[in-house]
């Protein structure tokens, strides 16, 4: 469960560093819902089971559609 | 938007999520979840037909009025909630000692006036998430 | 020079950072300065004071509903921001379009 947890939490750096890196900006969300998603997880294993379940619909999924409609409406690649 | 598959398995899909949030939101009070959750729930199966089916469908299922009183209502019901507690002769949203119905712990009715806030907050949620989307892809 | 700087200070709040991670209780012990009277009020009365099995909800609804208000006021200012913006230009654009032609 250790090894879990600390898989886990360098994936969500290596995601929250990357979705900075990132110039695409559809990619930049897409990795941001996995960051979502693995947080949700995250939460699950400190045992908070509704804050994972919001995460899971908030973060995993409105943020990724709201995004997504704004960027369909703007520009996908940043100068 | 035009797809069969998408339109065939959202029509299948939908209620199951509208039930499992509803479920979420009645249950806030027994088991894991509560007002928050359950109502993103709502919202996202709002959210995946307006997707397949496009706006003016959505629009048609549930209009900018519907969730406009959602929007409103949901805070006026809670504040009348508090305001309840204060004509019965305790502080503003006590729960217990005014004498709300307190039932047995672990039933669906029980626990004084958490399943009607939830309620509310729930409603509230989902109509937020809905109108939210419902005015960002609106076409201009 | 000035990356030399900026350097020397984001490696002084590394250090600053990852020593107070370090001091901090480790996660569930019970002596944690957060595990108080509070908590084992909350704990040891919720569900004789509210009947309610979960324990988060009695808290955020019941004993904490005042703060639910200000968070459910929140939404409610947000969306209304939000709809203010977005619909004004709306209905701005339509209007100017009907002007024009």
């Amino acid at each position: 469960m250790e090894l879990l947890n600390v898989i886990l939490v360098v994936f969500l750096i290596v995601c929250a560093i990357a979705v900075e890196r990132t110039k695409d900006l559809l990619s930049a969300v897409i990795i941001f819902d996995a960051y979502s998603l693995t947080m949700a997880v995250l939460w699950l294993l400190l045992k908070a089971p509704d804050i994972a379940l919001t995460e899971a619909a908030i973060g995993a999924g409105v943020t990724t559609i709201l995004f997504v409609s704004v960027i369909s409406r703007t520009r996908r690649v940043k100068k | 938007m035009d797809n069969l598959i998408v339109k065939t398995i959202t029509r299948l899909i939908v209620p199951f999520i509208q039930i499992y949030g509803i479920f979420i939101i009645l249950h806030g009070h027994i088991s894991p979840g509560g007002g928050f959750s359950g109502g993103a729930v709502l919202g996202a199966s709002m959210i995946l037909y307006t997707l397949s089916y496009g706006l003016t469908a959505a629009n048609k299922k549930l209009p900018h009025k519907v969730t406009g009183v959602f929007e409103s209502g949901g805070i006026i019901w809670y504040v009348l909630l508090g305001l309840v507690g204060i004509f019965l002769g305790g502080s503003f949203l006590s729960n217990k000692e005014v004498g709300f119905f307190m039932g047995k712990a672990g039933d669906v009715i029980s626990g004084g006036f958490i399943p009607l806030i939830t309620a509310a907050i729930g409603l509230k949620v989902a109509s937020t998430m809905i109108t939210l989307f419902h005015t960002i892809i609106e076409e201009d | 020079m000035k990356k030399a700087l900026v350097i020397l200070v984001l490696l002084g709040l590394f250090v600053l950072l990852t020593s107070s991670v370090l001091k901090m209780p480790s996660l569930g012990s019970i002596d944690n300065p957060s595990y108080n009277e509070t908590s084992v009020y909350y704990i040891e009365n919720a569900i004789e004071d509210t009947h309610a099995p979960n324990a988060i909800a009695s808290i955020i609804t019941d004993y904490r509903s005042f703060d639910t208000l200000g968070e459910t006021t929140v939404l409610f200012t947000s969306i209304a921001a939000v709809l203010s913006v977005l619909r004004l230009n709306h209905n701005s654009k339509e209007k100017g379009d009907k002007n024009n032609g």
